[in-house]
């Protein structure tokens, strides 16, 4: 394929990155979805929002994050100098809340006063459950019955927070019906709810406001690594479910020609034995939740059910963004399995003293593969999207099960 | 030209709206579908929409999602579905089969494929969910065929939308008369009657209104206003409470659905519209 002068130019006006994105919604919310491009558009260029956002992300959010030399597990690959993006260390304990603060205040700009939510490992919830609590709105979170219980501490944690936590037993019971009922939810509810979805996915304009918002990891990140190492980094890793900490890394770097892009799916029990969330590896395009992108689904296109060790991995599609990332050829995409990446969890807790989320410890276990093979003087940032606390159980869980 | 234009001219000489049924392909299996899809004109429906089954419909409420998830368990395929339509058309040939649904297995089918399949099962109209008018691909691939592409209104649509979505439109308009999902709310037939009013602004097509509506009465009221009343959760819903008690398809589904689309057509035929209701086309 031809390089283009710019990976930075999508989406066009349609929101369309290449064949995917798109607004394929009922017609029902899209007058409403018009009403959201239309309010962002006015919201992103306009000082006043932008000194809003860049405070609360400063007071609340706790950033800039650190950009960490991770020395010792540098050590134990004996190859490139590893640096983590510790999005961890934000307020919420993951990369999710930066799109949160930016959505939020764009549904007060739009009059909402109710906001709605889906979430898989309780993580986007939590982040939405944290903003609604700062800003005073009634929040609902819908989530899947399977993902309820594996992710307890985020439910409880959501529920003190003050959100309504309303399980999904259709479908699959996971993020894809969640994702479903949460626009359910907002077609019946139209003139007065504010759908805040979690990551780059959904009808135009989500994949690229939320992309937008998240853009803050991969700006600090190049501000930092010019300040530490007087350079770009040579690669940056990151994992992807819908992939929203995975575009706010890349975005600011696409047109980097130097920078080795490289995003990280969850294969699961493996690729070959259909338990898997690599839909990008494994799965074609097709339309479902409002984009044309890479999903996971049979021959009739009926939608699969995901697998992933890491509920926040466990989406049968991919940011649509991606999707055309993919097949331009800019960024990679690999896959890493279960196993792989609760080797890493816990590698990384030992030699660092982070306990990563399941979800980066997939970008670990890449790191991992790759780094062994490349010079010292090889920089590579990984996004280290959230912390692990959440995922105590299922890793105790899983390690259980091999016995 | 589709069998569309030619129902609604019947129904205007007959001076009475049409009834729309919706019932799911393969609900809840192929058997009884097929019992179901083949009994439905005798029982009184005038258009029959056929829905696409598909694992995430999102603009579904709780019993057509059931029904979907039925048939697709019991392995319906859009393969079969046209095949369905194909057997329906040896015996029918003038009842108009609309087929409802969500884009992606069209798309996974392959557009021209499909459309050319459709077409030679009989099918005569489509309406695809998450196809807005911003979506043109389905649309333009149409153009040329006898397939009319049915677009949805929401009381939501502006007028700003609506002189697009009516060029763009052909077979009738389907208002959907509430902000929700199918088979919730009812709307006040002050709102409906407004909705229909303003559409008429816009376009000569016939236009059916549907969401909400479960019994003869409120498919009578509903047909004072609108050219055809659009019924389906309550349908699917019978096929669901006659399951046996291991979820499979009973004759009783057949029968129980046919039983309620009987009355629903005497309540749209209970209905005098008044000639000159509707422009001429």
């Amino acid at each position: 394929m031809n390089k283009l002068n710019t990976y930075r130019g999508g989406p066009d006006e349609h929101g369309h990155f290449g064949i995917f994105g798109g607004r394929y919604v009922a017609e029902t919310l899209m007058p409403l979805i018009l009403d959201v491009e239309r309010a962002y558009d006015e919201m992103k260029d306009d000082p006043e929002f932008r000194e809003e956002f860049r405070s609360y992300l400063k007071h609340y959010v706790g950033r800039p994050t650190a950009l960490f030399y991770a020395e010792r597990l540098t050590k134990s690959l004996a190859g490139a100098k590893i640096y983590f993006k510790r999005e961890d260390l934000n307020h919420t304990g993951a990369h999710k809340v930066n799109n949160c603060m930016g959505q939020i205040l764009l549904a007060k700009r739009m009059g909402k006063n109710r906001i709605i939510a889906e979430t898989g490992a309780g993580m986007h919830g939590v982040a939405t459950a944290t903003v609604c609590a700062l800003f005073d709105l009634p929040c609902t979170v819908y989530m899947g019955a399977k993902d309820i219980e594996r992710q307890a501490p985020n439910v409880a944690r959501m529920k003190l927070l003050g959100a309504e936590i309303v399980p999904v037993t259709s479908g699959s019971s996971s993020l894809k019906d969640a994702m479903n009922d949460a626009l359910r939810d907002w077609v019946a509810n139209v003139g007065d709810t504010y759908y805040l979805i979690g990551t780059v996915a959904g009808p135009h304009p989500y994949p690229t406001m939320v992309r937008d918002f998240q853009s803050v990891i991969g700006e600090e990140t190049r501000t930092q690594m010019l300040e530490m190492e007087g350079r770009l980094p040579d690669s940056l890793l990151a994992c992807i479910g819908g992939g929203s900490n995975a575009m706010g890394t890349f975005h600011p770097f696409l047109d980097d020609e130097g920078v080795r892009i490289i995003a990280v799916e969850a294969s699961g029990k493996g690729i070959s034995t259909g338990h898997h969330a690599a839909s990008l590896s494994a799965g074609r395009p097709g339309v479902l939740h409002g984009n044309r992108t890479y999903l996971l689904q049979d021959g009739d296109g009926q939608i699969k059910e995901a697998h992933s060790v890491s509920a926040g991995l466990d989406y049968p599609g991919i940011g649509p963004e991606h999707a055309w990332l993919h097949d331009t050829g800019r960024a990679e995409y690999v896959s890493i399995t279960d196993s792989e990446a609760v080797e890493a969890f816990q590698l990384t807790t030992r030699l660092e003293g982070i306990i990563p989320a399941l979800e980066p410890a997939h970008a670990v276990a890449h790191a991992m593969k790759i780094a062994g093979a490349l010079p010292a003087d090889h920089l590579m940032v990984i996004n280290m999207s959230g912390r692990g606390d959440k995922d105590m159980g299922s890793v105790a869980k899983y390690l259980e099960e091999q016995k | 030209m589709s069998r569309l234009p030619e129902r609604f001219a019947e129904l205007a000489g007959e001076e009475r709206p049409g009834l729309v049924t919706f019932v799911t392909a393969g609900d809840p299996d192929m058997e009884h579908s097929k019992a179901i899809l083949r009994l439905l004109p005798e029982a009184g429906a005038d258009i029959i929409e056929l829905g696409m089954p598909f694992s995430d419909p999102m603009a579904d409420g709780p019993a057509i999602q059931a029904a979907s998830q039925r048939a697709l368990m019991n392995g319906m395929t859009l393969t079969k579905t046209l095949q369905m339509i194909s057997d329906f058309r040896q015996e029918d040939t003038e009842t108009p089969v609309v087929l409802m649904g969500y884009y992606n297995p069209i798309y996974i089918y392959g557009l021209e494929k499909f459309i050319a399949d459709a077409a030679a099962a009989g099918v005569d109209g489509l309406i695809v969910v998450d196809l807005p008018v911003e979506e043109t691909e389905l649309r333009d691939a149409l153009m040329g065929s006898d397939i009319d592409f049915v677009y949805l209104t929401a009381p939501t649509t502006g007028d700003d939308r609506l002189p697009r979505l009516a060029e763009r439109a052909s077979g009738f308009i389907y208002h959907v008369s509430v902000t929700g999902i199918t088979g919730t709310k009812s709307a006040e037939i002050q709102d409906v009657a407004a909705a229909i009013e303003r559409l008429r602004r816009f376009t000569d097509l016939p236009i059916a209104v549907g969401f909400g509506i479960k019994t003869p009465e409120q498919a009578a009221v509903i047909g004072q206003h609108a050219d055809a009343a659009v019924v389906g959760s309550a349908l699917v819903t019978q096929v669901a409470e006659n399951l046996d008690s291991e979820g499979q398809g009973t004759d009783k589904c057949v029968t129980a659905v046919l039983d309620l689309v009987r009355e629903l057509a005497s309540g749209v035929r209970s209905v005098s519209k008044v000639v000159g209701n509707r422009a001429p086309e």
